[in-house]
């Protein structure tokens, strides 16, 4: 099965697939923005401010699913010494950094109308900054070790103790008193608090996101086997 | 209708502040990546050159450089 987690054959494929992931991904969004914008109603308490969640939800899902698939990956590449798995985890970090930034962000905006506040040392919020942190020791890392082995260690030691905080996020609002409000959308039980007006732009934006998502891994991972294959040619 | 848009009952600075980072966001990573993606690609192509022909022809037997050397603008 691993012979085609080979990085020659994976290119064929990640090297022509870019250019469609963003004509899909342009597509996508377009539409997200116009039923979140325009189309969707406004909340009875909330009124427009309720527009913010469009981005900082599907934000927040993508940062969370990332570092999830990161650390599992990371553990899959160390148990079967697979270098290639590490590369493709090494490259969905910069998209999971900018979307967890991107959720505190609009969170904050979003909490300033909300909550009259712009932060507040909340589990939810204070656990998303962590998580901020845990991505930006991960690239650090890689930044410093290059692709050697110690970055293979160093950066699973990284991802298994931030994977710690993932739960602790997820369920921040049911353990602790908070700020933030509970989860409207739950994929285990099938109660969601949320009308389908509004359900559906946040699904189409969170299908824009994650394509985003995937066009910023596949360009980064040409950027890394194209950088492998440079010192290749050194070699020679 | 546009103001209305453009306001949104008092809460237009703040939707639209969101909205316009989030983008915002997304074009710097975009042109980062992309930025790194180029420097990358101009390096291997600068290396290839520096080859002799019978190390250049060795290196083209392999699929993936050829490849690289004929996407010169695939995203």
């Amino acid at each position: 099965m691993f012979k085609y987690f080979e990085p020659n054959k994976i290119f064929l494929i990640t090297s022509k697939a870019p250019k469609y992931v963003l004509l899909l991904f342009i597509i996508i969004l377009s539409i997200g923005l116009t039923e979140a914008l325009i189309l969707s109603p406004e909340d009875y308490k909330q009124s427009h401010s309720v527009r913010i969640m469009y981005v900082h939800v599907p934000s927040a899902w993508i940062a969370l699913g990332t570092f999830s698939a990161i650390t599992f990956l990371s553990i899959i590449g160390y148990i079967f010494k697979l270098r290639n798995i590490f590369l493709i985890s090494k490259s969905l970090a910069p998209s999971g950094l900018v979307f967890s930034i991107i959720a505190l962000v609009t969170g904050s905006i979003w909490g300033k109308p909300t909550w009259g506040t712009w932060w507040a040392w909340d589990a939810r919020i204070t656990s998303m900054l962590i998580l901020v942190l845990f991505y930006i020791m991960y690239l650090v890392a890689w930044r410093i070790y290059e692709n050697s082995d110690k970055a293979f260690k160093i950066t699973l030691f990284i991802t298994i103790l931030g994977i710690i905080n993932v739960p602790i996020i997820k369920y921040s609002v049911d353990w602790w008193n908070t700020l933030h409000q509970p989860a409207s959308i739950s994929i285990l039980s099938k109660s969601s608090s949320i009308h389908v007006s509004m359900l559906f732009p946040l699904l189409i934006m969170t299908a824009a996101f994650a394509l985003f998502s995937l066009l910023i891994f596949l360009m980064k991972y040409n950027t890394e086997l194209i950088k492998i294959k440079n010192k290749g040619l050194d070699r020679l | 209708m546009i103001s209305e848009l453009l306001f949104m009952k008092g809460y237009g600075l703040f939707v639209w502040s969101a909205f316009a980072f989030t983008l915002f966001s997304f074009a710097s990573l975009y042109v980062f990546i992309k930025t790194q993606y180029n420097k990358e690609k101009n390096k291997f192509i600068a290396k290839f050159g520096t080859l002799n022909s019978e190390r250049a022809a060795f290196a083209r037997s392999q699929r993936i450089n050829e490849e690289i050397l004929s996407n010169s603008s695939n995203i």
